[in-house]
């Protein structure tokens, strides 16, 4: 059972718990209400969403190496900032789209080596970037949204095949990192070095590398992430969406990555990403008050932590 | 150690002293009574949790959950108040007991759940603040009665109300973590947990303790917030856990536990209050001082990891 879910296999009965409730929650509330089935409201479902599914890939990396990072949120507002100025001063398409995956990349960097090399704890470092990210957006930016976006940079708006973009994106950003979980010496160092840090390290895993690796990746994702945020409205607001984090680590923990690390799988957290989208679009359709979800995300985060706790108990 | 203890707040205390002087001869208006004052008022709601927190982080736990408890807490008093049409003390004592058994869930997901403190209070950080939204549906409450706004606005022999409140909460702080049984037995669980469990001290009810009153201070913070400024709204407190945070480790808490003290815990909240101060006397706006604080939060962990590094060799 361990050397399972060393490989996160275990988690597939959490995947196939979240497909079930997905499938129910389409059922049970399209009976109530068969707008919410519609084909366009499913479309917004998944095409508002999918730049969380793909942030909280990176993120599920970052748990499962036994980090978290709070300030995914901001860095995102950033990215996506940073894009919009690009291509509104001039720059390139490509350029406004390649850019955030660098810098995010580059500032995680940095941070993956606080973590890492100067041993601040990711809860502390990521903290204070994301005060630093959000305090410096504002600042700079003065609460000023960017419009007169360029047609041909609305990459969330395009479509392949009938299909938009940002889905494409998002399920195939999943299959990739699942892959490279699975079955790259990448992959399994990083379950390495979140189920036991020092056998890792006996074992000859660069522990520090490991964990600058991932936070690097996870900042070139969050870059795509925000290109996706970006480009899906004819503006890019200046702020940084509130709570995003705790949007994406919800749907990390409750995909199945184990909040102590070293289990999970990114397969879960871009279903439960789904799921959660799926929750607050159902909210409105019960006309339920908008304002109550978060508190719902709170108690799903919870009993997720919960069960797991318990079911790592009894595996012993 | 305890050498470096002083060390760190000797430190602390010389730079405090430096960047006053620095804020003084930058702004005639900064070393006034009137400022010094007010900006006491300012700090207190942050300094209140400060002391709770310092408790926890000296555990080797964290709460998160503080800016989101103090949200709940500040929405149930307008809620009791004006919704429910209790009296306005009965409604504070209400708020209250919710804050109080909103720190108790929390420290129950952690002692008896085995929760990492960092999830735990993450998962409620993001359940309260969604119960503060849901409840108050966004609508804030009011015209509080003048007599209320006696805690948060007015003064008691000229100092302000709220600093006589915070001076007692860090007395009380001071002398139960330095010269009680409850007080090591803090030191004991952050400097190894397993060794404190098997002395037979009590660990878990001590932790439980910790992050209930941990819940408690945050809804006496509420209190004194809503107080300050007549008004309740379900955003507040908002990242107030960073502010906590910052205060207790560029203090000289280790974030790793075992470490620290309350008299670091106020010097950093000092420090930290003067330089928001100064800075905005010297024109920078609010957001671009919590970029301050981020950067001194992250410099504040370095160096005490440094000193730690020493201090093992």
């Amino acid at each position: 059972m361990k050397a399972r879910s060393f490989h996160g296999v275990s988690s597939i009965g959490q995947e196939i718990l979240l497909v079930v409730v997905i499938l129910a929650l389409f059922a049970v509330v399209g009976w109530i209400n068969p707008r919410f089935v519609s084909e366009n409201n499913l479309t917004s479902i998944f095409v508002g969403n999918a730049y969380i599914a793909v942030a909280a890939i990176g993120m599920s990396l970052v748990i499962i190496s036994g980090n978290i990072d709070v300030s995914i949120g901001a860095l995102i507002g950033v990215l996506a900032v940073i894009s919009g100025l690009l291509v509104t001063n001039g720059y390139p398409v490509w350029f406004a789209w390649l850019a955030p995956l660098l810098i995010g990349a580059a500032i995680n960097t940095l941070v993956g080596c606080l973590i890492a090399y100067a041993r601040v704890p990711s809860i502390i470092a990521t903290l204070a970037m994301l005060s630093i990210l959000s305090g410096g957006l504002i600042t700079f930016t003065g609460g000023q949204w960017i419009s007169g976006l360029p047609g041909a940079y609305q990459l969330a708006q395009f479509r392949l095949l009938g299909v938009p973009s940002p889905i494409w994106f998002m399920v195939g950003m999943t299959i990739i990192a699942a892959l490279l979980m699975r079955y790259t010496a990448f992959g399994r160092s990083v379950y390495a070095v979140g189920s036991n840090p020092e056998a890792a390290r006996a074992s000859g895993i660069g522990h520090a590398s490991t964990v600058v690796k991932v936070f690097a990746i996870h900042g070139a994702i969050a870059g795509v992430a925000a290109v996706l945020f970006a480009t899906q409205l004819q503006v890019i607001q200046s702020t940084t969406p509130v709570g995003l984090e705790l949007v994406i680590i919800t749907a990390s923990v409750v995909g199945g990555v184990s909040i102590l690390g070293g289990v999970g799988t990114v397969v879960g957290s871009t279903l439960a990403a789904i799921l959660f989208a799926a929750i607050g679009s159902s909210l409105i359709f019960l006309n339920v008050s908008a304002y109550w979800l978060r508190a719902v995300q709170g108690v799903l985060i919870l009993a997720t932590v919960l069960a797991d706790m318990a079911r790592r108990r009894r595996t012993g | 150690m305890t050498r470096i203890l002083i060390r760190h707040e000797t430190i602390l205390a010389i730079l405090f002293v430096i960047a006053l002087f620095l804020m003084a001869a930058q702004s005639d208006r900064f070393l006034t009574t009137a400022n010094l004052l007010n900006q006491a008022r300012l700090m207190t709601e942050v300094g209140l949790i400060a002391i709770p927190m310092t408790f926890v982080i000296v555990t080797g736990g964290i709460d998160l959950s503080v800016g989101s408890i103090m949200g709940l807490c500040a929405i149930l008093v307008g809620v009791f108040w004006q919704n429910a049409g209790l009296p306005l003390p009965a409604a504070v004592g209400l708020s209250l007991v919710a804050g109080t058994a909103a720190g108790l869930a929390n420290g129950i997901i952690i002692t008896r759940f085995r929760v990492p403190p960092l999830i735990a209070t993450l998962a409620t950080l993001a359940l309260y603040r969604g119960l503060a939204e849901g409840i108050s549906q966004a609508r804030s409450v009011r015209g509080y009665p003048e007599w209320f706004a006696q805690l948060g606005q007015g003064q008691i022999l000229g100092i302000p109300t709220q600093l006589w409140l915070f001076a007692l909460v860090a007395i009380a702080g001071i002398f139960i973590l330095r010269f009680t049984t409850f007080g090591r037995t803090t030191y004991a669980i952050g400097n190894n947990e397993a060794a404190a469990e098997f002395s037979g001290l009590p660990v878990e009810r001590t932790k439980l303790l910790i992050y209930t009153a941990s819940g408690f201070i945050s809804a006496l913070a509420a209190i004194v917030f809503v107080s300050r400024v007549s008004t309740t709204r379900s955003d507040m407190g908002n990242g107030i856990e960073l502010e906590v945070i910052t205060a207790v480790v560029l203090g000289g808490t280790s974030i790793f536990g075992g470490r620290g003290m309350v008299i670091g815990t106020l010097i950093g909240l000092c420090l930290m209050q003067i330089l928001q101060n100064g800075l905005s006397l010297a024109g920078v706006r609010g957001d671009g001082t919590t970029v301050v604080i981020g950067a001194i939060l992250i410099v504040a962990v370095l160096i005490s990891n440094i000193l730690g590094r020493f201090s093992n060799d």
